[in-house]
Formats: C-alpha cells, sequence, structure tokens
C-alpha cells in the first residue's frame, strides 16, 4: 500500500469532493472543549486539534436507536417487515482509539450468530483516521493498551506533517479514491518525516498507569472481591453516561413502540446500560447485579478481562471518554492504578 | 431490503395459540402451532415470545420435543409481557423466535440414572426433559423425580403428574413449604426429599431447576450424596433479551464470560460454582 501527500491548503477541497459523493461526518468544535462528528460540508467545519469526541463513531454503526421491524396488527394475524436503513457515509479524522473502538465492535457483530443490521451498516462506512501527534488530555490511557499507534481499521489514515498530511492508504477503497482524486505519492523525505513524527510520539507516548498490561489479566484475575469496587459503588450515581459514550460498549435494548391508531408500530433496538439497577433483573423480581458496585466492576471486567479470552485484546481503547463524563468522578486510571497495587 | 436483513436472527415466526389453560392464580398454559413447521426445539431450550406492541420476554418451552406438531409454554404472570399474555387465548397470534440456547446434555444422561428436582416453575423447563425421558424411557436407567411448590395450589402440571406418579418406572415424590387441609403428602423444603433418594454417584445425572435460592441448598445435598460437580445440571434464570450472546443482559458473572442464552441456560455446577450468583 501506498503513502500520499494532501496539502493542508488542499483538504477544503478533498472534503468538498468526497461529499459529492457521499454524507461527510468528521469533528466538529461544539464549545467549552467539546466536539461530536456531525456532518460537514467543507474543512473549515472540522476540528483538526480535538479530544475524544462526546460520543464515539460507533453511533454510525450502532446508532442509539434502530428499527428492525415494522409491524401491523389490524388484522388478527399479525405482518411484520424487516427494517434496515443506511447511508454511504465517510468518518474524517477518527484517532487511533476510535479506529481500535470500531475493530472491536466489528468483532463481536461478525461473531456467528451475526448482526446483520451492524455489518451492512458497516460496508456503508469509509474511515479516514487521523493520528494524535501528542496526548489529547491527561485522562487518555491510549499508550497502557497500545493505540496510540494505528493498528489498521482505516480506509486511508493521516498524519500531520506540519503543512501537509501524509496519507496511509489502507484498502484498495482507500487507494481508488486518492487516485481519482490526483493526490501526488509521498517522496522518501515525507516518509522520514513520518518516521520522526512516529519516533517522537515514543517519549510523549509512556504507559499512563505504570502496570504492564500484559499482567492485567492477573490483575483482574485477583480483583473479583477487591475493595476497589465496594469504593466505586459508593461513588457511582448509576447513570449509564459512561456506557454511552465507551467506544465498545455495545449492549443493547429491544422495545415496541406502538403508534396512536394501535394498529402498526415497530420494533427498535437501542443503546442500553450495565449499570442501570434494573439491568440484570428478570421479572420475577431477582436482581443478579443488585449493588451498584457490582455492576462497575461488571463494566471494568468487560474491558480488561472477558474481551481478553474471547477476543485476544482488551475492549478499553484509552480514549478516556468514560473518565471525562462521569459525574461522580470515577476515574478508569486510579481504578486500575488502585486495583494493581492491591494485587501486589 | 437484502435477504440478510429479512432472515436475520431477529425474523419472527408466526406462532397460533390452538390450546391454553389457567392452571395457578398466576400461571397459565399455552399450547402454539407455528405457521411454518414444528419448533425443533430440544429438551432445555426456551424462545423469545413477542407480543406485537408490547415486546418480547424469554420463556422455556415445557414441551417434549418427542410431542410434534406444536409446543408448549408455561408463562407466570410475572412482568408487563406475562401478564397481558394471560389475557390472550385460543386463535390469538405471537411472534417466535428460537429456540435458543444450549439444551439439558441428553446424549451424556443416555443410559444413566436420573434425578430431577424441581421447585416451583422450574418444573417448566424440566418438564421438557421429564416427558423426554418417559418418552425414550428405555434408553435411561433409575429415574427419579423430586418435586417442591410453595402450597398444594401452586402445584402446576397436576393432572400430569397424577400419571407420573402412578407409573412404575418412575418414582415421584412431591412437597409443599405450606400446607392445605386436603393435602396428604408430604410437608418441607424441597431439601428434605433428598436423603431418601438412593444415588449411585457413578452413573447418576442430578437436573434441579428451581429459583436461585433453591439451588444453594439442593447442590449442597447432591454433593453430600458424592454425586461430583459435572453430573449435577442446572438451568439459569437470567434476562436474555437477543438470545444471541450479544445484548448482554444475561452474562452471569464468572470468569469465563458465559451468556446464559448461548453457553446456558443449562449448565453442570462444575461449569458455574465460581459464579458471583446462580
Amino acid at each position: 500500500m501506498n503513502y500520499h501527500i494532501l496539502k493542508k491548503t488542499e483538504l477544503d477541497g478533498f472534503v468538498k469532493k468526497l461529499a459529492k459523493t457521499m454524507k461527510v461526518c468528521a469533528p466538529v468544535a461544539k464549545g467549552h472543549n467539546n466536539f461530536a462528528f456531525e456532518e460537514v460540508t467543507s474543512a473549515g467545519e472540522i476540528a483538526l486539534s480535538y479530544i475524544p469526541t462526546i460520543l464515539p463513531p460507533k453511533k454510525y454503526f450502532m446508532p442509539p436507536r434502530e428499527k428492525m421491524l415494522d409491524f401491523d396488527i389490524s388484522e388478527g394475524k399479525p405482518k411484520d417487515t424487516a427494517s434496515f436503513d443506511s447511508e454511504k457515509i465517510a468518518l474524517f479524522g477518527v484517532h487511533t482509539c476510535d479506529l481500535a473502538g470500531i475493530q472491536c465492535l466489528n468483532m463481536v457483530f461478525s461473531e456467528k450468530p451475526r448482526d446483520y443490521n451492524y455489518i451492512l451498516r458497516k460496508e456503508n462506512v469509509f474511515i479516514i483516521g487521523l493520528e494524535c501527534n501528542g496526548y489529547c488530555d491527561t485522562h487518555a490511557s491510549c499508550a497502557l493498551v497500545g493505540n496510540h499507534y494505528p493498528n489498521g481499521g482505516y480506509d486511508l489514515f493521516f498524519t500531520d506533517l506540519g503543512e501537509k498530511f501524509i496519507i496511509h492508504v489502507g484498502t484498495q477503497k482507500g487507494e481508488e479514491l486518492v487516485e481519482g482524486m490526483g493526490l501526488e505519492k509521498a517522496s522518501p523525505a515525507d516518509l522520514s518525516a513520518l518516521d520522526k513524527v512516529r519516533e517522537g510520539k515514543k517519549k510523549t507516548f509512556q504507559n499512563e498507569i505504570g502496570v504492564d498490561p500484559k499482567s492485567l489479566p492477573a490483575i483482574f484475575a485477583k480483583g473479583v472481591d477487591s475493595k476497589v469496587w465496594t469504593d466505586l459503588g459508593a461513588k457511582c450515581v448509576s447513570c449509564g453516561n459512561c456506557t454511552n459514550v465507551c467506544p465498545t460498549c455495545y449492549c443493547f435494548d429491544m422495545a415496541d413502540t406502538i403508534n396512536l391508531d394501535l394498529k402498526t408500530g415497530s420494533r427498535n433496538r437501542t443503546w442500553d446500560s450495565c449499570q442501570f439497577e434494573t439491568f440484570a433483573t428478570v421479572a420475577g423480581g431477582e436482581n443478579f447485579r443488585e449493588e451498584r458496585g457490582a455492576r462497575q466492576r461488571h463494566r471494568f471486567y468487560r474491558k480488561f478481562k472477558y474481551p481478553l479470552d474471547k477476543f485476544y485484546r482488551a475492549f478499553c481503547t484509552g480514549c478516556g471518554r468514560c473518565t471525562r463524563t462521569c459525574m461522580a468522578k470515577i476515574n478508569l486510571k486510579d481504578t486500575l492504578r488502585a486495583l494493581a497495587a492491591e494485587s501486589k | 431490503m437484502t435477504e440478510e436483513i429479512k432472515n436475520s436472527n431477529w425474523k419472527l415466526r408466526k406462532g397460533q395459540i390452538i390450546a391454553a389453560k389457567q392452571m395457578t392464580a398466576t400461571e397459565k398454559w399455552f399450547d402454539i402451532k407455528l405457521e411454518d413447521g414444528d419448533l425443533d426445539h430440544e429438551p432445555g431450550q426456551f424462545v423469545q415470545v413477542e407480543l406485537y406492541g408490547i415486546g418480547e420476554a424469554p420463556i422455556s418451552v415445557c414441551s417434549s420435543p418427542t410431542k410434534r406438531g406444536s409446543f408448549e409454554l408455561t408463562v407466570r404472570a410475572a412482568g408487563r409481557l406475562t401478564k397481558h399474555m394471560h389475557s390472550m387465548g385460543v386463535g390469538d397470534w405471537l411472534g417466535i423466535r428460537g429456540p435458543f440456547g444450549k439444551p439439558f446434555p441428553v446424549k451424556l444422561m443416555t443410559g444413566n440414572d436420573l434425578l430431577f428436582v424441581a421447585g416451583g416453575l422450574g418444573i417448566a423447563p424440566l418438564r421438557s426433559l421429564i416427558n423426554y425421558v418417559i418418552d425414550n424411557r428405555r434408553e435411561f436407567g433409575k429415574v427419579d423425580i423430586l418435586l417442591g411448590c410453595k402450597t398444594p395450589t401452586d402445584m402446576l402440571f397436576g393432572d400430569e403428574i397424577k400419571t407420573w406418579e402412578k407409573r412404575l418406572d418412575v418414582n415421584f415424590s412431591c412437597t409443599v413449604d405450606r400446607t392445605a387441609p386436603d393435602w396428604k403428602g408430604n410437608v418441607g423444603l424441597i431439601t428434605s426429599l433428598i436423603p431418601g433418594v438412593t444415588i449411585n454417584p457413578e452413573k447418576t445425572f442430578g437436573v434441579v431447576v428451581g429459583p436461585p435460592i433453591m439451588y444453594k441448598f439442593v447442590i449442597a445435598e447432591l454433593l453430600k450424596k458424592n454425586l461430583p460437580e459435572r453430573q449435577i445440571i442446572l438451568s439459569l434464570e437470567r434476562h436474555m433479551k437477543c438470545g444471541m450472546g450479544k445484548c448482554g443482559h444475561c452474562q452471569i458473572d464468572h470468569p469465563k464470560n458465559y451468556y446464559c442464552c448461548k453457553d446456558g441456560p443449562t449448565f453442570t455446577y462444575e461449569e458455574v460454582k465460581e459464579s458471583k450468583k446462580l
């Protein structure tokens, strides 16, 4: 695969050309250091330097509310038709943490039994990554999980070289796009500039919690009954913000909505949260995760223990969103440090 | 619309209620016929029942696959959907997904003695296996059935249980927590029946289905009888919402990351003994 060059002055033209063939979504500043992926039509709207957006790009792959079925019960026997609605989009400026998040979701929904609503939507998304040359803020822990460097998951990948971007082409689809736009190939000087950026990042990005990621499975294996979870339970307000903003949280609920005619309606999939009190409650009243501490522990185990066994990677991408959004100031890095200290 | 979406695991089969009976004040039994053929389930599996406009709930199939043409559900009016379902009767339609879940390990059990222990509504999923065993009786060794319920009026499948009592090829006993004036049987917790059963630990499977609180005490009794952990089979309850190991609701707090809908609901005690809750 190739490297191409796009001068920063030509970015606007690039976005406009892209927007002619598909909807382009990119990070946009929303004030108070908040950013969100939104539709853009020019480069001027895009925040090239941004901390992780409020919601991760998962909203384009697994919408917060997704219609799965339309039904009609006006006659005795119900009629229903599967529903699916998706458009071609290009995601521009996806950081490496979020690329990793999308890769995690891809694995979950491609695993049998496959979820075709997710898979078909995924196939409609063209992904353009954007490298972080420095930390977004102190909440990130991308170096801990190795997500400060790109690990695939994109069609094109942009790295800022000052006056220009060097673009790594990750897929044939990506190749066709840059060829079609007639972007010049990167020179050996550009490639060594990229190497320099990457080399410099080695110093900037250091394992944020000082715990060997290889020791995490053992730490979590030991930590089931840790006091850490009781402490988190005492702070947590079960609002579910942490799971909503997590790029790898995918738990969902299915619910019917009936129209005012009481004859037609739809079945919808909505995001759910394991932090909600009734998440693991059965109709008879038994709650299998009654304590807030148990629910917080569950969240952490679904990031650092269970997926390691199942998908051979942590489902924490190091984006830091859960810490940034937590009203009770539950801090992921502190939690991991406390857990690690306890297991020594 | 692509074929993948149309025929996805979310597709609902249409079923019509062909018989229904109020069994107790809180439990109703339904016989359901699918318009497009048999459910083709195995003992211990469950279905997702969709009442259009209300939603979906996971319900154990209580009939044996040896009964063909239709399948049965016994539903306790416990939640929003099941309460509504109690107002439904013969001729009404519903949506069905499934069958889902890992069935009871019938192949492993073949040739062995079986001890069934059911508490309350636990008899519903267990009945799919009990009737399967009765219909294939010569494939199994000694069969003991222990049933416990709160009061005599809470007993499910009363008429059918009378036929189990009469059969010479199964040993049936039951107990109630609280008695009633015309009750002549045992009074006490289900655990009180276990010491009276002769178990050959080398070739017996204990199949236990009931509320979480029951497991703790029944398992302790079975272990006292030297029954190996891998020969104690349980069917766990969780709120399965998708049936595909994705939605997250039924996950069991266990190092092995079990999804009750896919890895269960049936487990050996050996598999799930490290769980935070059974």
